[in-house]
């Protein structure tokens, strides 16, 4: 399953502390892992906390103290957790998180969709989401390369689909011992707290010092989207797996695409496949690396296109535009690309898109194309209205 | 002052005053007159070897550590207002996992600091669930009764009458309603070895307590009066005259309850009446109004009962022999 995967993925990363909650759909994640202790097969140790808001001051504790860090969560933990999303970014804690992404409440749902990692886009954590279970694995294991990298220091959110992902049976191939061990050392922390070398972490920081600690984050923001791509290559030596910062099917012609993230780029693709053989040019863009956004990337595969349609699986209430479609929008704009773009708000709570809505909408936007607009730029698909 | 548990540790005035270094630096913000500075230098006395401490935000947090400032000489860390527990619970968590790769034998005591606004109230769960995982450190609540830090506003640590901002004394309520929150049963009932309570003027007591603290194996909460001229309106030069007339009013009793042995370290066989309290500082002055006086008769009964319930305990726990006085009255609970 791609939750326990990622439990696997932080027992061969060598984690010292995991400090978790338990929620659904994460939790075989950190019952995995307490396996993984109960048997003896980890030095780490295991901090069952009371509360989300404490797992991740828990981790932050761990994290300045100079362990390698680990945590799981998902929907009502992350939000539960979110003040101290910020502070762990802000003391550039190297913490991995993984996120089965579910609903948030109200109503209570506990089913697949983005709104809980969206709502924390802008805390300042790198968050790279997920196709599959391979890919979980995989990248929680360069989650934290990237979060402990000199030029980084970034806490990472690792996210899947929750129930999609999380609970699917998948056959994952593990990395050699040997193989992690070299592609990942183990951590040194250049300021830690330390009895040989006093120093304070969490400063109060007023008008006069809070915005130059914020500016240096974001420094470090930007400089995360190329070493991370630098580490998908080394993993790709160690593993013979590659992965880049989007991935795109069908670019090379297509007239149409559609951008998605996570496990929905498998449906799209599979749909687009169909289509292509039949003579119609679409494709898929999905991004992988969604914080830091990869503007550049995407526009440079947006050339030969007419069209874009933009599936994001949560909304941004009382805005026409989900957040995918705003950072999309938002690099198309910055690179002078003006096209004819809709936005479909679908799966919340965990409801199915279909290959046939999937169909309609590559047909939509082959329409769109040609005609220079869509009939709507915004718009729900899958809910009875 | 018992020394039961074989410590070899004794508070000396003359080895204290020769130790120059201060592990929390002269030059921070806290006011003048604060009882938290005082009682967190004490408390730092204690210490035996390499020594990391959390805190929670607040006074304390706050006017230590400006940005590019600190007076910390020692590891600090602060994280928010509710976590210190959780905090520390971390810290104590990561060493134990490098010393196990590393084969470190190298011993690093934690304290976590709080306020009674990060302890009491925003903080208690976090500290509950510290204690209940049985974490290897030390908890002090630094006790100033109010949020002070964010301008004198109620907390569960307020006691009963007093003026606060969010309870303020005004025509109609005469302060705040409801009693203090009895902390020292809260972190008992969690089953830990050692928790206890001080006050800054008795540095004896508190030192001694700190170290006894540090040397438990496994949570530890101190509970320490640490009272504010700012909140409890009354003059800076007063603190510790504050401290001194808090315990001997029997308003802030010392004990400890030390392996569950219950143990009145400060006995006050002659208490001064609460009046004497009260009419000490600002926030209670409200009550000396007609229309409110009564108010301080309930003060006293409940004063009372408390101190009569922790002589029950320490009694029938062993650390006192039973008085030949029939048992109080009073009911056990007051509200």
């Amino acid at each position: 399953m791609g939750s326990v995967g990622m439990a696997y993925a932080a027992l061969d990363s060598d984690v010292d502390v995991v400090s978790a909650y338990p929620i659904t759909p994460q939790t075989f994640i950190v019952e995995k892992f307490a396996d993984f202790v109960a048997d003896g097969e980890t030095h780490a140790e295991f901090v069952c906390v009371e509360s989300e808001h404490s797992a991740m001051s828990s981790c932050i504790g761990s994290s300045l103290t100079g362990a390698r860090v680990f945590t799981a969560t998902s929907s009502a933990g992350l939000a539960l957790m979110h003040e101290m999303l910020g502070v762990a970014s802000g003391m550039r804690c190297p913490i991995v998180m993984a996120v089965a992404n579910r609903a948030l409440s109200s109503p209570i749902n506990i089913h697949g969709d983005h709104s809980d990692s969206m709502n924390s886009r802008d805390m300042g954590w790198i968050q790279i989401f997920c196709e599959n279970s391979q890919e979980a694995y995989d990248t929680t294991i360069q989650a934290f390369k990237l979060a402990e990298h000199k030029d980084v220091q970034l806490p990472v959110m690792v996210c899947i689909d929750g129930f999609i992902t999380s609970h699917c049976m998948e056959g994952i191939k593990r990395l050699d011992k040997s193989k992690v061990d070299s592609f990942l050392p183990k951590r040194v922390a250049e300021l830690k707290l330390d009895t040989d070398k006093p120093m304070s972490f969490g400063p109060l920081a007023l008008t006069d010092y809070y915005f130059e600690f914020k500016k240096q984050q974001e420094d470090a923001m930007d400089r995360a989207l190329k070493v991370l791509k630098r580490i998908q290559d080394e993993f790709a030596k160690a593993s013979g797996r590659k992965y880049d910062v989007i991935d795109t099917y069908g670019l090379e012609d297509a007239k149409t695409a559609i951008v998605v993230m996570s496990s929905t780029a498998g449906t799209a693709r599979h749909v687009a496949r169909q289509l292509r053989a039949s003579g119609k040019k679409v494709g898929v863009i999905r991004v992988r690396c969604f914080r830091p956004f990869p503007d550049k990337e995407i526009t440079a595969v947006c050339g030969k296109l007419k069209s874009i349609i933009v599936l994001d699986r949560s909304c941004s209430s009382g805005h026409h535009s989900g957040p995918l479609s705003d950072s999309v929008k938002s690099a198309l704009y910055d690179a002078g690309i003006d096209m004819p773009l809709c936005d479909v708000i679908f799966g919340l709570g965990g409801r199915d898109i279909t290959p046939k809505d999937i169909e309609s909408l590559f047909l939509e936007g082959l329409d769109a194309g040609k005609r220079g607009a869509f009939k709507r730029k915004y718009k729900f698909v899958g809910v009875r209205e | 002052m018992s020394d039961d548990n074989g410590s070899s540790f004794k508070v000396n005035l003359k080895e204290l005053a020769k130790d120059r270094k201060e592990l929390l630096a002269p030059g921070h913000r806290l006011c003048a007159g604060c009882g938290p500075s005082i009682a967190v230098r004490e408390i730092l006395k204690a210490t035996r070897g390499p020594t990391m401490v959390v805190n929670a935000t607040g006074c304390l947090e706050v006017a230590t550590t400006i940005y590019p400032f600190t007076a910390w000489n020692l590891p600090w860390a602060h994280a928010a207002f509710e976590c210190a527990g959780a905090l520390a619970g971390g810290v104590e968590s990561a060493l134990k996992a490098m010393a196990k790769k590393t084969g470190s034998d190298k011993k690093v005591d934690i304290i976590a600091f709080g306020g009674d606004g990060g302890t009491f109230d925003i903080g208690i769960q976090s500290l509950s669930g510290a204690l209940e995982r049985g974490h290897d450190f030390v908890y002090v609540c630094y006790d100033n009764e109010a949020y002070m830090n964010t301008g004198i506003q109620r907390s569960g640590a307020t006691p009963h009458g007093a003026a606060t901002t969010t309870s303020p004394a005004g025509k109609v309520i005469p302060g705040k309603t409801q009693f203090k929150k009895d902390f020292i049963k809260i972190c008992a009932a969690h089953g830990i070895d050692y928790v206890a309570t001080g006050a800054p003027h008795l540095w004896n007591d508190l030192i001694t307590k700190a170290r006894k603290a540090i040397e438990v194996e496994g949570p530890a909460v101190l509970h320490v009066l640490a009272p504010c001229p700012r909140g409890w309106r009354f003059d800076p030069a007063d603190t510790i005259a504050m401290s001194r007339l808090a315990v001997k009013t029997r308003v802030f009793p010392i004990y400890e309850i030390d392996h569950g042995v219950w143990r009145l370290n400060a006995e006050v066989k002659e208490p001064l009446p609460v009046e004497e309290y009260l009419k000490a500082q600002g926030r209670f002055k409200h009550l000396f109004s007609n229309e409110f006086r009564h108010e301080i008769k309930r003060i006293q009964d409940d004063v009372d009962r408390h101190y009569n319930d922790i002589v029950r305990m320490c009694e029938c726990t062993g650390g006192m022999p039973p008085t030949k006085s029939p048992p109080s009255s009073l009911p056990l609970s007051t509200k």
